[in-house]
């Protein structure tokens, strides 16, 4: 079996604007799967992806109700990820920069989010085999 | 030597810099580092035959190897029989395992 | 582990902000002990220029009373031990001349863009 890894995920992007913010999910969701300790740090836009009070709407140009829709909300994704890592013996260390979260008021997020600073990512880039950080626009 | 990852988000017709990033893939694999550029997003759309991106298809003649997101590719349309030769779809997997491996990853 | 900035997207947000966000992060690890340089590319390489100004900007009654200085910010990563490097093409392609800019940017071709990563460990494109 392949060793298990530590990767480290600097995020920029918030939800809903472009595909970073996806793809970032996408490659946590595969580290998570392989049971790998991942530290994400969500800075600036990023700490939004998390953000508890993410609501979701029906689509009327697509004639689909709320059930139907079934719109994605990011801080379910976010969860989700922390559920499967913890499942197959990893981990998921999400730290949303705390003074990006008050200048844009996002502070209540899902169970396994916590408040943390530059120096947390750094601390988590040292501990880690890789660390990647995906810029926004 | 090392080994690099540069992921390529972003359409080379929307972003000039993008020419500079190939560059930079190149001059890093003439360096004599292992080098792959892995598309993603709008970086795939240069993989489409009959695209018309001169920077990318010096890329492509190069040493480096290539590689695009096959979920990029299927979002975008562009089938097995429309990837230009010298682009290898891969799943995003790739990414994790070459972090695994301790690649310099750079996204741009 | 000694890590090389890469800083590209110049000005996004910084008024909001009234920083960049990577110049800063970049100060915020130093002091947390982060063995740290930058690399300016693309647009981020006018952050170098003299002569920036930001100032007096209103929004109704709300005046921005802590304008960015992103210059002055950038300069003051250097003697903290953080080294700024800049990509020669990307200065003159936006017509930067070496007049033009702050004393201490170091500049960097992008054909020696390769020799300068071999010096760190890690490179992160922001």
């Amino acid at each position: 079996m392949a060793a298990k890894k530590t990767l480290t995920f600097a995020l920029m992007d918030p939800p809903y604007e472009n595909g970073r913010s996806t793809t970032a999910l996408r490659l946590i969701a595969i580290a998570a799967k392989r049971g790998y300790a991942i530290n994400v740090f969500a800075y600036e836009g990023a700490v939004a992806l998390a953000f508890a009070k993410q609501q979701p709407h029906a689509n009327a140009v697509h004639g689909r109700d709320l059930e139907q829709e079934n719109h994605p909300l990011t801080h379910k994704w976010a969860k989700a990820l922390i559920d499967e890592a913890h499942r197959n013996g990893g981990k998921v260390d999400w730290i949303n920069c705390g003074l990006c979260v008050d200048e844009r008021g996002v502070h209540e997020a899902v169970d396994g989010v916590r408040r943390g600073s530059p120096a947390d990512f750094w601390q988590a880039a040292e501990a880690s085999d890789n660390t990647l950080v995906i810029p926004t626009r | 030597m090392a080994k690099y990852l540069l992921i390529e988000s972003r359409d080379p017709l929307e972003s000039r810099d993008s020419g500079n990033w190939y560059d930079l893939a190149r001059d890093l694999k003439a360096a004599g580092n292992e080098v792959t550029v892995f598309l993603v997003h709008n970086g795939v759309l240069a993989a489409r035959k009959g695209a018309r991106c001169a920077d990318f298809a010096r890329l492509l003649r190069s040493e480096v190897e290539v590689l695009a997101d096959d979920f990029s590719l299927r979002e975008r349309g562009i089938g097995g029989d429309r990837v230009v030769g010298g682009v290898e779809p891969a799943p995003l997997d790739v990414v994790v395992d070459r972090l695994a491996e301790g690649c310099r990853a750079m996204w741009h | 582990m000694r890590t090389l900035n890469i800083i590209e997207n110049g000005y996004r947000a910084t008024i909001e902000e009234q920083d960049d966000t990577i110049v800063w992060i970049t100060h915020a690890m130093k002091g947390a002990g982060a063995d740290l340089a930058v690399l300016l590319r693309g647009s981020a390489v006018n952050y170098a220029a003299r002569g920036q100004d930001a100032s007096g900007l209103a929004f109704g009654a709300e005046k921005q009373t802590q304008p960015p200085k992103l210059d002055e910010d950038l300069m003051a990563l250097i003697p903290k031990g953080v080294p700024v490097f800049a990509v020669e093409e990307d200065l003159a392609e936006r017509g930067l001349a070496a007049e033009d800019l702050h004393e201490g940017i170091r500049r960097v071709a992008r054909a020696g863009l390769p020799k300068l990563f071999a010096e760190f460990e890690r490179v992160w494109h922001w």
